[in-house]
């Protein structure tokens, strides 16, 4: 038999009818996570249509993209201040209600960033799919998975019949070899990754990462690696499951129970690319060259080494528009540039090891006076165990604002924002203009990199940071 | 969605590459609930100053790009964010085309689904495109072909269903609910 990728065994497991030179594939879809932002209109489509959700009991409902993280807001000891936003929550409880799914709402101790909560639950599971109208839905892909964004007529199409009309992309490995040095992450690594190939170096493809320093990563940096495929173009990333997988979801909310936990185990266990399968193409990173690594423009492809100064390209008017935005320039070095606003938070980076490597820097340190610093948990459950392991503490002494969970100030559409000509050193995903606000100047970074920046109110080298 | 078969314009460039969809539609207009009125916000801080005025130097504010519907953008159109909005507020615009050397895969899905053509062609008649903005092209849905001022047709590719659907005004849920004795088939064997 031919050898199999990953990719290739899930696609097949779930083709309802393969694809023909005049169809795409029917492809049945194992989860579907919705949210308030994406769904609504598909809704409408339903009910224009007087059609039901056919499978309530496979769809998972939360809250997070323009839902606020302010407490008072949260638990409506006031209104939410952004008007549009408190329709749309409103909208997604009642599109829940009348449809029939449950929703993990604004009360709900399990409400948190739908890539945050899936895997928490135990609802992202290996071999399934999994869309969600959300291009950051490749997080779920760290589990074996074959999960992506999609739009929302998509989304109308899930909820209607459980199944999308895909192509088949092709498939791209990357193999990441070599030991982490210290204070360089799993974004570090999927910073240069993109870095390497480009912001459009994945379009029509699905990347498996493999290699000895991804099979080294804990779940939560795997979700972080995979979570960026879209930023490369990729719709899905994809791991192998392994030892980790499976203890991160054992015992966890939707994970099998008992015997079915064993027979779920076997079966992912034979979710493995096949030894000789083909990938589309290979590209070869090795990690411990690697340093920890800062965007200095406006897509996630203008990224250095923190240490590096700003590239110069004259004559590429595209590049200059880039820097002008950022008020910065060929040559600047990106060590010691100040900063007004830290962001800790988002489905890249806001899960509890994120929040534990960012104290590592703040613990028994203040944030620099004229910085304002936003930790904001990638879920209720991440914020309830920051609160019982001190980590909630140790950014409230810092002076750092500890939130409700939430997308926040990664897409400055709840009522977080970066203001027009500030400086962001943030964790999140997207450093494009206007992402966290309008005219605000984003730098991605790594929860390192991120506390150090607040701590010396300017770009600093995490390693300075970090005791040996 | 209205059936499609050729039509005219005269294009505007954006010579931009890697245009985001944060571009497009920036997230602070997303907390609608429906897909109308966009096409005011498409572009948006690109095409007004802070206090909502028309900023004169931008393509869209002037004259000759009035009754265009033939967008021409730098490699990698429509990366980053899943949001039909931006779809939705090109077509909301007046858009009826896309035209690249590369469309981002989710944006190029979406608009699809919404009769927004994207069309892929090779650099050196995106270079030509680029170079003389605002010539009159021909874009022919039946044939896959975007003719030239000069004639030249250059063949486009397009997915046959997503082109059939176009072609016929049909959308793709009516397909997908007849395939539901598959899907409960399916629902049987893989639970």
């Amino acid at each position: 038999m031919k050898p199999k990728t990953l990719f290739e065994k899930v696609w097949e497991q779930h083709e309802v009818a393969p694809e023909t030179a005049d169809t795409p594939a029917v492809l049945y879809i194992d989860l579907h996570l919705i949210h308030e932002v994406t769904t609504p209109q598909a809704f409408a489509e339903l009910r224009s249509r007087g059609l039901p959700v056919r499978r309530p009991d496979r769809t998972l409902a939360t809250l997070d993209h323009s839902t606020p993280t302010d407490p008072a807001e949260v638990f409506g000891r006031v209104p939410i201040k952004v008007e549009s936003a408190a329709r749309q929550v409103k909208e997604m409880e009642k599109n829940c209600r009348e449809f029939g799914i449950d929703l993990l709402g604004l009360g709900s101790d399990q409400r948190g960033i739908v890539h945050v909560i899936g895997p928490e639950l135990g609802a992202t599971q290996p071999g399934k799919t999994i869309v969600c109208g959300d291009s950051h839905t490749a997080t779920h892909g760290a589990f074996g998975a074959l999960a992506f964004g999609i739009g929302t007529t998509e989304v109308s199409h899930v909820l209607a019949t459980q199944c999308l009309l895909q192509r088949r992309p092709k498939t791209l490995a990357i193999e990441v070899s070599g030991r982490l040095r210290d204070a360089v992450t799993a974004k570090d690594v999927i910073l240069a990754i993109i870095g390497k190939i480009g912001v459009s170096g994945g379009t029509g493809q699905v990347i498996e990462y493999r290699g000895s320093a991804i099979e080294a990563m804990s779940m939560d940096e795997r979700m972080t690696i995979c979570n960026m495929s879209i930023e490369a173009g990729a719709r899905a990333g994809m791991i192998a499951p392994d030892e980790t997988t499976f203890a991160y979801l054992e015992g966890r909310r939707f994970a099998p129970q008992g015997d079915a936990w064993d027979s779920a185990v076997a079966r992912w266990r034979k979710l493995q690319s096949d030894s000789g399968a083909q990938y589309d193409r290979v590209v070869e990173i090795d990690a411990s060259k690697l340093e920890p690594m800062i965007t200095y423009g406006t897509n996630p492809g203008m990224v250095v080494p923190i240490t590096a100064k700003v590239p110069d390209h004259p004559g590429d008017t595209i590049h200059a528009k880039s820097l002008a935005y950022m008020g910065l320039q060929g040559g600047d070095a990106l060590l010691g540039k100040p900063v007004q606003v830290v962001f800790v938070g988002s489905c890249t980076n806001a899960r509890l090891s994120d929040l534990e490597q960012a104290a590592r820097v703040l613990r028994g340190r203040k944030v620099a006076s004229g910085v304002r610093m936003l930790v904001v948990p990638g879920s209720q459950q991440v914020k309830r165990e920051a609160e019982a392991r001190g980590l909630a503490q140790v950014f409230t002494d810092a002076g750092a604002e500890w939130r409700e969970s939430g997308c926040s100030m990664c897409i400055g559409m709840n009522g977080d924002v970066v203001a027009k000509g500030q400086y962001a050193v943030s964790t999140s995903n997207r450093n494009f203009e206007g992402r966290q606000g309008s005219g605000a100047r984003t730098l991605l970074a790594s929860p390192l990199t991120a506390a150090a920046a607040a701590v010396a109110g300017r770009i600093a080298d995490p390693r300075e940071y970090l005791g040996s | 969605m209205q059936p499609i078969s050729s039509f005219t314009s005269r294009t505007v460039v954006l010579p931009f590459t890697n245009i985001d969809t944060d571009q497009i539609i920036p997230a602070r207009f997303l907390t609608t609930t429906t897909k109308e009125g966009l096409g005011r916000q498409a572009f948006n801080d690109w095409r007004y100053d802070a206090n909502g005025a028309p900023k004169p130097d931008f393509i869209l504010n002037r004259p000759q790009a009035a009754g265009c519907t033939i967008l021409v953008a730098g490699r990698n159109f429509g990366c980053g964010s899943s949001r039909e909005h931006a779809p939705w507020a090109l077509l909301d615009y007046g858009f009826r085309a896309v035209v690249s050397t590369e469309i981002a895969d989710i944006f190029r899905n979406n608009s699809l689904k919404n009769g927004l053509l994207p069309i892929v062609v090779d650099e050196q008649t995106h270079g030509w495109l680029l170079a003389h903005p605002g010539v009159s092209l021909k874009i022919d849905l039946q044939a896959s072909t975007l003719t030239l001022p000069d004639g030249t047709a250059v063949q486009f590719p397009i997915e046959a269903f997503a082109r059939y659907c176009l072609l016929n005004g049909v959308d793709e849920l009516g397909f997908l609910l007849q395939q539901a004795d598959a899907t409960a088939r399916y629902e049987k064997t893989h639970s």
